[in-house]
């Protein structure tokens, strides 16, 4: 029987190439379009490079100071970090760094767009970046502002070329040499508050701002670390209870608000209260997913209808020897299973096809994108739910043809 | 084997009602070849179609083998249909999409048999009409007088007590006509196939047992 239903399923889908075509077409795209986006979300959100205690951190991205007509809103300063955050008691650790910033070096005449990012000590300790070689820079260094450099793998491929080893050697950014003292592996730049390709001790920083700008917003970033994750909202409570109590730098201003949130939370913060990030993220992911897989599904349910019609002198046969509506039914939705499936593989092919592009067009800096089983599952899932919504509705219509008009239709 | 009592069929549109068939009883008896015949339009393939159970009458009662049919739900009468009638069209009704093999596996489908013995079946009943060499062909590749065969293979695979033909030789030549008609009187004299055939055609009528006149939806003969 289901070889039957096989033979001329496929019998179908090759007589009406064009159909065929805009079915596949539709539901592979789609599937593509899910299966790179699911990808993408999940390296973005989903990795843990290289901040593995993601379960018991705090980010703090932004900081805002709102009026009745008036709103400042931005990553807060490193003075607002090391000083308020500072007298927080849960923390254990508490990581600072600059949001990164770019500038130019040359390296044999050639020119290289670099971007480089300020941290304290503590920030090697809070985060577990790999060291392919040497280490990172301790509070001495810190302190005593030397000019030392951890750099990203790519960094030193691109400027050192291919050699073993380049701790201990020098690299010109920004008109200042910095001797590289740690290799790191790459974090994709989409982790945007710990990206970089060269990190320096703030200490070093031209503008010294870390000293000069007393202000609470200022380009700077904290993670803080807890004991525990149990330790988890102590942390944030206690966060929100220092918040209340700092006063607007400014008549202007009414409230000051910031946030120690969890990873997602803090990635997708807008700083202002009205509108929550993580609101408008998985609103706008849902409409889009909503409206990506509703478009093919309706394309499907009216293709589907036609092609069914056309056969209504084989549905008024099949019924005329023996097949029931059930039958039938049945029939079709195993058609379209093996239409959808077939899209499907189409789909998952497709998606290899452009996740392999982006990765070697290296679009996004450092962004290895790969599919894995739970994103492919799911891909199979929409498929089969593809083909049960938009086989269904033709089929049962179909089956309840009287034979006779059936007959007579071709 | 086939009763028919005050059978009547009236098509109704928003603003005309039309008698197809008036008050038509019969009675077939089994292993009869009956014949029905008639002007375009008076009935026949109506009456065909009702005795197949293919479509309902507006008002009267069919038994078929002694068993009434007016209360079989859609699953009981694909399966009645399945077991006890072969039907065979002036069109064919072949599915292009599959080979002559599959298209006369057709009706076992709908029964709990093997692939294998399916395709045994199937091939006895080509070997009947004599296709034995055209198996893996489409219907696209055959002649009218072919195509009707493979139908008539279709409707006798499962070997149902009941063939029901609408017009079994109306698109074919005289010859390939003859050719048909035989393979059906052997079946109803080798195997005692009960059919009920509608045709346009005095000849092929006439060798049949019986012969039914419809006139605007009533019996005359």
């Amino acid at each position: 029987m289901l070889k039957n239903y096989f033979k001329i399923a496929i019998a179908v889908l090759k007589r009406r190439k064009f159909f065929t075509f805009i079915s596949l077409f539709g539901i592979s795209f789609t599937l593509t379009i899910l299966l790179v986006l699911t990808a993408f979300i999940d390296k973005v959100v989903g990795d843990n490079y290289p901040d593995k205690k993601r379960d018991r951190s705090l980010y703090i991205s932004r900081i805002a100071q709102t009026g009745k007509n008036t709103m400042s809103s931005g990553p807060p300063s490193f003075y607002f970090l090391d000083h308020y955050t500072r007298t927080l008691k849960t923390p254990v650790n508490i990581a600072i760094s600059s949001g990164f910033n770019g500038t130019n070096t040359y390296v044999n005449n050639k020119k290289i767009a670099v971007n480089f990012k300020y941290t304290n000590a503590a920030y090697w300790e809070v985060l577990e970046y790999h060291f392919l070689e040497g280490k990172p820079f301790n509070k001495q260094q810190v302190d005593n502002a030397d000019k030392v450099a951890v750099i990203s793998a790519d960094m030193k491929k691109e400027y050192f070329g291919d050699v073993s080893s380049v701790v201990g050697q020098y690299l010109e950014a920004d008109n200042v040499k910095y001797r590289v003292i740690g290799v790191v592996k790459n974090v994709p730049i989409t982790s945007y508050m710990l990206y970089s390709d060269i990190y320096l001790p703030y200490t070093v920083a031209k503008d010294q701002g870390y000293k000069t700008n007393k202000s609470f917003g200022g380009g700077y970033y904290g993670i803080l670390l807890a004991n525990s994750s149990s330790d988890l909202d102590k942390m944030h409570n206690e966060y929100e209870d220092m918040i209340k109590r700092l006063k607007p730098e400014d008549k202007m201003f009414d409230k000051v608000s910031s946030h120690a949130d969890t990873y997602v939370k803090a990635y997708v913060d807008t700083g202002d209260d009205n509108h929550s990030g993580t609101f408008i993220v998985v609103t706008a992911i849902s409409i889009f997913a909503v409206i990506v897989m509703l478009l093919p599904t309706l394309n499907l349910v009216n293709i589907n209808i036609t092609r069914i019609m056309e056969r209504s002198s084989e549905i008024g046969v099949r019924k005329a020897f023996g097949a029931s509506s059930t039958t039938l039914v049945y029939q079709f939705i195993v058609e379209n299973i093996i239409l959808t499936l077939l899209g499907g593989l189409i789909g998952i092919i497709l998606s290899f096809i452009a996740i392999q592009t982006i990765n070697s067009m290296n679009l996004i800096a450092n962004l290895e994108l790969s599919i894995n089983f739970t994103v492919l599952f799911i891909g199979l899932l929409v498929c089969l739910v593809f083909g049960l919504l938009s086989g269904v509705y033709p089929a049962w219509r179909m089956s309840k043809l009287n034979v006779v008009n059936a007959l007579r239709a071709q | 084997m086939i009763s028919l009592q005050n059978i009547e069929k009236v098509y109704r549109t928003d603003t005309v009602e039309t008698l197809a068939l008036n008050s038509v009883s019969l009675d077939i008896a089994k292993g009869e070849f009956l014949s029905i015949m008639g002007p375009s339009g008076c009935g026949k393939s109506t009456l065909l179609n009702i005795m197949g159970l293919l479509d309902a009458p507006t008002k009267g009662h069919i038994r078929i083998d002694e068993q009434k049919t007016d209360n079989l739900n859609d699953k009981q009468m694909a399966q009645f249909r399945n077991k006890k009638l072969g039907f065979i069209f002036q069109s064919y009704h072949l599915i292009n999409d599959l080979q002559v093999l599959d298209n006369v596996e057709l009706p076992l489908l709908y029964r709990d048999i093997s692939a294998k013995e399916r395709k045994q079946l199937a091939m006895e009943a080509l070997a009947k009409v004599g296709l034995s060499n055209r198996v893996k062909h489409f219907p696209t590749q055959l002649s009218g007088g072919q195509k009707q065969r493979v139908a008539i293979a279709r409707a006798i695979v499962g070997r149902p007590e009941i063939i029901l033909a609408d017009e079994p030789t109306g698109n074919l030549d005289s010859a390939m006509g003859n050719e048909n008609m035989d393979i059906l009187m052997q079946l109803n004299q080798k195997d005692g196939t009960t059919i009920v055939m509608v045709t346009h055609d005095e000849n092929m009528a006439h060798k049949t047992h019986r012969l039914v006149r419809l006139f605007d939806g009533s019996q005359v003969q």
